[in-house]
């Protein structure tokens, strides 16, 4: 029987990336043949669906690549709705900017940080991103007051834009703390984040695609390696 | 509540490619908006209000509520609008189409900017390296072109918007890269002319000689010579 709609997710386990677009096809309730991909010795398929950046995630709808994650997720968004079809993005105009707008926090302004406390080849620098990195937390404790207004997620009452982009982190998150007992999420500082994170945790969506923390861990340690291998050749 | 003022303003700075993308989306709909010159040496009180995460430009304010980042207004604009313009939507209407013009717009601001920041910052070793990375760039955006008339295809659309207002900044490239992109992607160049005669484009970009002089003004400032 030949699938009327093929889709094919290119993606890492750890990368949060993938994780993002994985978690927006789980759902929607679609069914998605996942590739887990070797990022040292990447696949051809990878290489020619996504020759600008030859990353994960990519995305394969019927043969039609699409990369980027947050272009995947509207993408997937968009092309399944309907009837009893959970919506990632919100419908209202100013909504949808206001999701965006913290989406592209998450990406350019806390992921760099919190991945620099990883690749931090000092100790005082992994001092230095983690001071950053709870700095850049603190604006995402009260967007979620504002976005919530009072529901479960960022969305509301399901996991939605905002929830994806950084619901995808906290599996890093939870490496950092377990790595250098470094907490950017916690019930004191950051009171609405650490319930939510909970409860982003306990979805079915998450149950199905986080890989376990200990995954984080071992990549973590492996860029850790890499990085200050780099670092002293130079 | 002071801020809740009626209609469509903009937060912006002149030579600013990103505010341009905003002022030639909101030309392209007709939309009549206030424009308020900003001073980023001494911050607005309504700006640093309406932006306080990032405190940029620009910022569309509608009917007082802020939308910051320029992409993202851009899109604002394309569906806050959509029906009420009656002039055709940035975003192609296929999700596919749409999912590469988000893509292409996105890989314009991951990469063009700080490219052509560092070809005017820096010297020597680093500059060479800029130069060879605003070349791949640009060739990548050309080769993202193709046959086509414009980035949306047979319509000027969302990618073109977030490109064309770098190519006021072309000769400065070329001046400190020493760079031609006329030699190196002459179908990105007629790109560049082909969008020039669009009103709103025409009417939003900065004339290139004084881009190229507010970047002379900026080195001197920060002592790069």
């Amino acid at each position: 029987m030949a699938a009327k709609e093929e889709l094919k997710l290119l993606g890492v386990d750890v990368s949060p990336f993938a994780i993002r677009a994985h978690m927006a096809v789980v759902i929607k309730g679609v069914s998605c043949e996942y590739v887990v991909e070797d990022l040292s010795n990447k696949s051809e398929l990878l290489l020619s669906s996504n020759p600008v950046y030859k990353k994960v995630p990519v995305l394969i709808h019927n043969g039609k690549p699409i990369c980027e994650s947050l272009v995947i997720v509207q993408y997937v968004d968009e092309i399944f709705s309907g009837d009893g079809v959970p919506s990632i993005l919100p419908t209202d105009p100013y909504e949808r900017a206001i999701a965006r707008f913290w989406a592209a926090y998450v990406d350019d302004k806390f992921f760099p940080v919190l991945r620099g406390i990883v690749l931090a080849l000092t100790e005082q620098e992994r001092v230095e991103k983690a001071t950053e990195t709870l700095a850049a937390i603190e604006p995402l404790e009260e967007a979620f007051a504002m976005c919530s207004k009072g529901k479960a997620f960022f969305s509301g009452d399901s996991i939605g834009y905002v929830d994806l982009a950084l619901g995808s982190l906290l599996v890093w998150i939870e490496a950092i703390r377990r790595m250098y007992n470094i907490e950017i999420i916690s019930a004191s500082k950051t009171p609405r984040l650490s319930a939510w994170a909970e409860r982003f945790g306990e979805s079915a969506a998450a149950k199905e695609v986080l890989p376990e923390v200990d995954k984080a861990v071992q990549f973590g340690k492996m860029l850790e390696a890499a990085a200050s291998a780099a670092a002293a050749s130079k | 509540m002071a801020g809740e003022k009626k209609g469509l303003q903009l937060l912006d700075f002149w030579v600013s490619p990103f505010g341009q993308r905003c002022r030639i989306a909101l030309d392209e709909k007709a939309l009549p908006y206030e424009y308020l010159e900003q001073d980023l040496g001494n911050k607005s009180e309504l700006l640093l209000r309406s932006n306080p995460v990032h405190k940029k430009i620009p910022v569309l304010l509608h009917d007082g509520r802020p939308v910051c980042e320029s992409l993202i207004i851009v899109q604002y604009i394309d569906e806050a609008f959509s029906s009420s313009s009656g002039k055709p939507p940035l975003l192609p209407s296929d999700p596919y189409a749409r999912a590469q013009a988000r893509f292409w717009a996105d890989y314009v601001d991951k990469k063009v900017y700080d490219c052509g920041t560092r070809l005017w910052k820096t010297k020597g070793e680093p500059q060479q390296q800029a130069r060879k990375e605003m070349v791949e760039i640009l060739k990548t955006l050309e080769g993202a072109l193709g046959d086509k008339p414009y980035f949306g295809g047979d319509e000027f659309g969302f990618v073109d918007v977030a490109f064309v207002p770098f190519t006021a900044w072309f000769l400065t490239y070329e001046r400190y890269g020493e760079i031609s992109v006329d030699k190196e992607c002459p179908r990105l160049a007629a790109w560049a002319k082909r969008c020039g005669e669009r009103e709103s484009v025409n009417k939003n970009l900065s004339p290139p000689e004084k881009v190229y002089e507010f970047i002379g003004t900026l080195k001197k400032k920060f002592g790069i010579e």
